[in-house]
């Protein structure tokens, strides 16, 4: 046991590295610090320079991002007092709210687009890893590798001939469409990525539920799924960043039902020039699905795989 | 508990044949335990009849009906793996109860409970029924995949060198809790080791396989004063039984046997052949002496307290020898 044991670090090198942590994670967090910041910064305070760290905030970005408003006459904006704070926000301008945007629609088709095909690829790669980890296929190495091979060029390397096919086969712009889109792309990664956990899985717990008395896929789902967790959740948040950042694809497919929040973002454009706040807004609501996904999941992350209970 | 059979069976992996031919029964409530170095072929036999490889000729039945072709969910065996294969992510009690919850069994929870609580106490871990398999140390773990088997009443136990990890009083204990409770369940036992004691103890019979053979099977004692072949005889015997070539000690040797076997204790002292003492080993029970006669090595023992050193001259003398011809196969 000890005869490895590595020295406990010191108080001096944990201060260092405790440091270097905190430095390295100030750095890579200043630039989300800044988009959120600036989803609540009135459009004049979000464009002045230099950037105005105090400054007061507000909503607008906001109200702007989930509504569509008109300008109206002082008259009409008289007769009709404001009915909440978000009219009130919006009179400044003498606007009122006519109605919802279409933020809330994009948001919700990156969720099942993103969501739908996480699961779709992390299902079928789950099948297909643990066949080729567990069973004997003909010109196995050879289909792995052809699968990995769909990954060798980029994807948006056959984006004319897929919006040609998604045309005639009536998948353009529809949610099923973009969801076998991005579960074709994930499918390489997640086979790849959980077979090697599988792998690593040992045969001797699936024998011994074999010989308890379940059959092979009873197996499978109560003793393999169990110990393959933390590689389903990782390769599951590595889908689900693909398809939910996914851009290209979208501009090029999607436009009046299935659109992703992706290209809705830079079409959201204010008054007299980019509606900063409210671009910044939609980006804050935009991040958050991946960043509560990581956490929910960070437990089967962190926690590494299981060998003990079997002997090597 | 049933009657299980295996007739001609082989197995090939590779180029390696596990198992060649094999026949072998193990009668109804028997305790039959296989012998064997490395690579016999020992580990295969169980995964055979467990349904875990498919033979590659050969039939294979339980209770008197054919198995090929049977998951081994459908074979109602249960197997103690050498490497335990404790489910990892439940704890003992949920191992325990694994087998009892299969949709074979889909034992009620109030005789779960009882039947795990019990076998935990045979195998002294009721303390530890709420830890995480992968919590125990490793004599414990091997007694959790222990009573994972014997929670149920399969139609034969097959275990493989179940106590191999164990330290030695815990073996000694767990030997006769086997032995008991092959006793009092009546159980049928398929018990794979390499440990000559375990199959003296509790083997009822013993099987000998040599590269995938099966070279012997008979009652523990049949195989240790009656082996068919040298290798069937220095399976058995701690230490091992000496080979020395005919002639080396006077013995009327049978015609064709080059051979001759002499077990440590059928070695007289006092009379016949010089040899020299190279090393005295004391164990407390007993004195192993090792001698050179000529220019063979001849293991012997001798009385506990004997006072004899390196250097020292004996007589010996051959007292009731086996004879193997040039194959290795018994002469007389």
């Amino acid at each position: 046991m000890s005869a490895h044991a590595i020295n406990a670090p010191s108080a001096r090198q944990k201060w260092v590295a405790g440091s270097l942590v905190i430095l390295y994670a100030l750095v890579t967090m200043i630039p989300l610090a800044w988009i959120m910041i600036t989803g609540f910064k009135s459009p004049a305070d979000a464009i002045s320079y230099p950037p105005k760290v105090v400054f007061e905030p507000t909503l607008e970005g906001y109200v702007n991002l989930f509504t569509t408003r008109t300008r109206q006459t002082q008259e009409f904006l008289e007769n009709n007092p404001p009915q909440n704070w978000a009219d009130e926000i919006v009179r400044q301008y003498d606007m009122v709210i006519v109605g919802p945007s279409k933020f809330g629609e994009r948001f919700l088709n990156s969720v099942i687009i993103g969501f739908g095909s996480t699961f779709l690829s992390v299902f079928l790669g789950t099948l297909a890893a643990y066949a080729f980890s567990r069973f004997k296929i003909p010109l196995a190495d050879d289909l792995l590798f052809f699968i990995l091979s769909t990954r060798m060029m980029p994807p948006i390397a056959v984006a004319i001939p897929i919006f040609l096919m998604y045309r005639n086969l009536g998948l353009s712009d529809t949610h099923l469409g973009m969801i076998l889109l991005y579960t074709a792309v994930n499918i390489s990664l997640a086979v790849w990525l959980l077979k090697g956990f599988i792998d690593e899985i040992p045969r001797e717990y699936e024998e011994a539920a074999l010989i308890d008395g379940y059959t092979r896929f009873q197996a499978f789902y109560k003793v393999v799924l169990p110990q393959a967790a933390t590689g389903i959740a990782s390769t599951a948040i590595f889908c689900l960043i693909f398809a939910w950042n996914e851009y290209a694809f979208a501009v090029l497919l999607t436009s009046a039902t299935a659109q992703t929040a992706p290209p809705f973002i830079p079409t959201i454009i204010g008054i007299g020039g980019l509606d900063w706040p409210a671009i910044a807004a939609a980006a804050t609501i935009f991040l958050l699905p991946v960043m509560i996904f990581t956490i929910l999941l960070r437990k089967h992350l962190l926690r590494g795989i299981t060998f003990g209970a079997v002997r090597k | 508990m049933a009657e299980v059979s295996l007739h001609n069976v082989s197995k090939k992996f590779g180029k390696t044949q596990a198992v060649v031919d094999v026949d072998l029964t193990v009668p109804d409530g028997a305790f039959v335990v296989l012998l064997g170095p490395t690579g016999a072929g020992k580990t295969t036999t169980l995964r055979l009849i467990a349904g875990l490889e498919k033979p590659d000729t050969g039939d294979i039945h339980i209770g008197g009906a054919s198995v090929n072709g049977l998951t081994p969910a459908q074979r109602d065996v249960a197997m103690v793996f050498q490497q335990y294969s404790l489910y990892p992510h439940l704890t003992v009690r949920d191992n325990l109860a694994f087998p009892l919850r299969s949709p074979i069994l889909k034992t009620p929870e109030d005789e779960i409970a009882r039947k795990v609580q019990d076998v935990a106490e045979v195998l002294h871990i009721p303390h530890k029924l709420d830890n995480k398999a992968t919590e125990l140390s490793g004599g414990e773990m091997q007694r959790v995949s222990i009573g994972r088997a014997l929670v149920r009443d399969p139609s034969i136990y097959l275990m493989d060198e179940p106590l191999s990890s164990l330290d030695a009083k815990l073996r000694a204990d767990l030997r006769v809790e086997l032995k008991r409770i092959h006793a009092e369940l009546n159980a049928t036992l398929l018990y794979v080791t390499h440990d000559q004691i375990e199959a003296m103890t509790m083997a009822s019979h013993v099987g000998v396989l040599d590269e995938g053979r099966l070279v012997q099977f008979g009652s523990p004692r049949e195989i240790y004063e009656n082996p068919k072949t040298a290798y069937v005889a220095a399976r058995l015997g701690q230490p091992r039984i000496n080979l020395l070539p005919v002639g080396v000690l006077e013995a009327p040797a049978p015609a064709g046997a080059t051979t001759m076997g002499l077990r440590p204790e059928n070695i007289r002292q006092g009379d016949g052949h010089d040899a020299t003492v190279t090393r005295v080993e004391h164990l407390g029970d007993q004195t192993r002496l090792h001698l050179k006669l000529g220019s063979h090595d001849v293991i012997t023992l001798t009385d506990p307290h004997s006072s004899l050193n390196p250097g020292e001259t004996v007589q010996i003398a051959a007292q009731n020898p086996i004879f193997f011809d040039t194959d290795g196969n018994r002469v007389a």
